[in-house]
């Protein structure tokens, strides 16, 4: 091959690096937050913040270090990989978390730092690196889910700003949300190459948000509609007709945020095994075994999936990193992460009965009532981000080289 | 892929080319067709015996290569894709226990012969048609052997046995008290049932569970060949599926077939990461071998299950003949499902080992 593989910095620097690290968390940590992860607030509506919440948010924002490897020109860590490594080590060490999160650090950040104008990039970009500013994606409309590209809401071309109509739906976070990304119509005459990427402030008049309550009892997404809502020229991003390029890239940090680098399935693993939960519940035999066969050997097969998928996202990072040539592990990643998480929801309510199934109030654990709100938003994971469907579309299309339909 | 150095690459590109270039299905077919007495293709033996291979596993100082399970594990998927036909996973399965439970003098005496290919192995476990490693009969009374096992592979051809009696694993020679009777099973290979009666029989000696060891190590080298020939199995169909028209389409373009393609790839790629995942586990002779080796036997089995049945149905009528390459792979198929432990064994014995 002709290009040496990538050389890992001396052991030297890296060190001097981590040392600077643990010296910087040791300094801006609060030790009474080890643990206590609220990332997960991003997504789940704001909450308030404690004192020691908001310094360690501050300090992390200021430093850049929630978004580690962006450039440092625009308030990111300016940090190399290996160096966010370090960092997540150290991190990891003293239980430390990431107070910068949404979708601004996970799909419309590093779009913006690939497509933006350089104007746009530092407008935007300092804002989410200190976790200031709340973005939320208008992509779906009642029309078009999985068929995307069919999306109506139609941004009119008047000289120096746009005028929009339409409705999109299923807008995560949109009752929180400061910022809209949106993908707009600019051209009825063209499917694919008539759709732009256009940034939409929440609180421009004719703006309406109403939240959509799901089966699980919580409101996480919202319906959007645009009446005569007026958005400056300035907001467009990248040309006219580059949306759906630019939209599908920024789906590609969502589907790689939502295979989770398996953080999701990762946290699995390390909570308690459903098989010790299934002891605790069920009893054992007098050979040790889960007293309910049947339900042993499906939590089994559930397990050895766990294994496996764990196993798969190793795998792809490993090759990742020793450049052993494009891998296609992560397309699947979003479909089996998915299978395993709603297998587990089942299995718990089976291992649990009636029990695992309590809605609210008095005789039931936190776990239990827990599991049931995950469980049901858990039936989401394979709808959104391309359902599982569209993943195998993808998969049979992209990789395996199967021919569209005529 | 697991992440390989330079020698593994090469051993592995050696092992496609060859098997790519020197044994396509046809040498298996023209093996099963001429019925040998070995029940093996003895060319590709000794081809591949020259290339180093029957001894992957021995230590240079007896003439092998001392390479790992993962780099044997590279090879007999090659082998795998296209059904070669040699006794390489039996012998070095016995290679395999030889090195753990042979005392010096032992691994001196025969794993020289097997490096150079000129002695045929196996691993004897069982005694009847499905993995029961806790249920052996076979005894050994003053250096004498007798009981019978049953579906030895390679034991057409085998000269030496490396068989589980109650008290441990035994090496036994070919020749007095010794009875081999072929047992022709759907794959074509060679299964014998082979008969022990009062045969000089060696002990090995080493660690106390030698037997589960060897034959885990046994499984996964299987597991590596299962991985090879489902890869197989799938990209040929895929292929005959863009060939194939009906309605004046390519049988690629219709979503029923491509979900099932796309279901089939997810799951060929969780089998690599197991089996891979059981030979690196053996490699670095980690503790939890035994979990590595029955996760990747049952994810294995359920996999090349459903590929070599999608296999005969996506190719329609075509695939139910004997011209055509796919019944071969359905057949091997099922007995490797079957050797060394079904998906339902392995799982029962994760759980086990998972302490639930």
């Amino acid at each position: 091959m002709a290009t040496a593989p990538e050389v890992e910095a001396p052991a030297d620097p890296l060190e001097a690096f981590r040392a600077q690290a643990r010296a910087w968390l040791a300094e801006n940590f609060p030790p009474a937050l080890k643990g206590k992860d609220n990332s997960m607030s991003a997504v789940e509506g704001p909450t308030e913040l404690n004192a020691d919440e908001a310094a360690w948010k501050q300090a992390m924002g200021e430093k850049g270090w929630g978004v580690p490897t962006w450039p440092a020109e625009y308030g990111g860590g300016g940090l190399d990989r290996a160096e966010a490594r370090v960092l997540a080590e150290e991190m990891g060490r003293i239980g430390a978390w990431n107070p910068i999160g949404g979708m601004g650090v996970m799909m419309f950040g590093p779009t913006l730092l690939e497509y933006g104008s350089e104007a746009q990039k530092r407008e935007h970009i300092p804002p989410i690196v200190r976790g200031e500013i709340r973005w939320c994606q208008g992509y779906s409309e009642p029309n078009a889910g999985s068929d995307l590209a069919n999306l109506q809401t139609f941004a009119e071309d008047r000289g120096d700003h746009y005028v929009v109509n339409g409705q999109k739906t299923w807008t995560s976070g949109g009752q929180w949300a400061d910022k809209c990304f949106a993908l707009v119509r600019t051209d009825k005459s063209k499917k694919h190459e008539g759709i732009s990427f256009l940034l939409i402030d929440m609180d421009t008049p004719g703006v309406e948000v109403r939240p959509i309550r799901l089966i699980s009892g919580s409101s996480p997404f919202c319906e959007t509609f645009f009446t005569d809502v007026k958005v400056p020229k300035a907001n467009l991003v990248g040309r006219v007709g580059e949306g759906w390029t630019i939209g599908k890239r920024l789906l590609q940090h969502e589907r790689s945020s939502l295979s989770g680098g398996g953080s999701t399935a990762g946290r699995m693993f390390l909570g308690e095994p459903i098989s010790s939960i299934a002891k605790r519940w069920l009893g054992t035999d007098d050979q040790g075994r889960i007293a309910d066969l049947d339900l042993r050997t499906r939590i089994v097969r559930h397990e050895m999936d766990l294994r496996a998928f764990l196993l798969t996202l190793r795998r792809a990072q490993l090759e990742a990193k020793s450049n052993q040539g494009p891998s296609a592990t992560s397309s699947i990643m979003k479909n089996v992460g998915a299978r395993i998480m709603q297998e587990r929801s089942e299995l718990l309510i089976e291992i649990r009965g009636l029990a695992g199934l309590g809605w609210e109030g008095e005789g039931f654990g936190e776990e239990e009532l827990k599991d049931v709100r995950t469980w049901l938003f858990g039936k989401a994971v394979s709808i959104y981000g391309g359902s599982t469907e569209i993943q195998n579309n993808v998969i049979a299309k992209r990789i395996l080289g199967m021919l569209d339909h005529q | 892929m697991a992440v390989l150095t330079e020698e593994q690459t090469m051993i592995r590109d050696m092992a496609r080319e060859w098997a790519d270039n020197e044994s396509p299905v046809t040498a298996f077919r023209r093996v099963r067709d001429t019925a040998p007495a070995a029940m093996f293709d003895a060319q590709a033996w000794q081809a591949q015996a020259e290339m180093g291979w029957a001894g992957i596993l021995v230590p240079e100082e007896h003439g092998g290569a001392g390479m790992g399970y993962l780099s044997l594990g590279l090879v007999m998927e090659q082998l795998g894709r296209n059904l070669a036909a040699t006794p390489l996973a039996a012998t070095a399965a016995a290679a395999g226990a030889i090195l753990i439970g042979g005392s010096a003098a032992q691994q001196a005496e025969w794993l020289p012969r097997i490096a150079a290919g000129d002695l045929v192995a196996t691993l004897a476990v069982d005694e009847g048609p499905r993995f029961a490693p806790d249920r052996i009969g076979a005894a050994v009374n003053g250096g004498r052997l007798t009981g019978t096992k049953a579906f030895v592979a390679e034991g057409d051809g085998a000269g030496l046995f490396v068989v589980a009696a109650t008290d441990g694993l035994y090496l036994v020679e070919k020749g007095e008290g010794v009875t081999v009777a072929p047992r022709h099973l759907a794959d074509a290979r060679s299964h014998a049932e082979v008969r022990f009666e009062n045969a000089v029989a060696q002990k090995l000696d080493g660690p106390a569970d030698l037997v589960t060891r060897a034959a885990d190590r046994a499984t996964a080298i299987v597991c590596a060949e299962m991985l090879g020939m489902a890869e197989s199995a799938f990209a040929q169909t895929n292929d005959y599926l863009k060939t194939r028209v009906q309605f004046g389409q390519p049988l690629s373009s219709f979503q029923a077939l491509q979900h099932r393609m796309a279901k089939m790839f997810t799951e060929l790629e969780l089998m690599r990461s197991v089996v891979e995942g059981a030979l690196e586990a053996i490699d670095a002779n980690r503790p939890d071998v035994s979990q590595s080796v029955s996760l990747a036997k049952a994810v294995a089995g359920e996999t090349l299950r459903l590929v070599s049945s999608e296999m005969v149905q996506l190719h329609g009528g075509i695939g139910m003949t004997d011209e055509h390459d796919a019944g071969f792979y359905l057949k091997r198929a099922r007995v490797l499902e079957t050797m060394w432990g079904n998906a339902a064994w392995h799982r029962e014995r994760f759980a086990r080992l998972s302490g639930y």
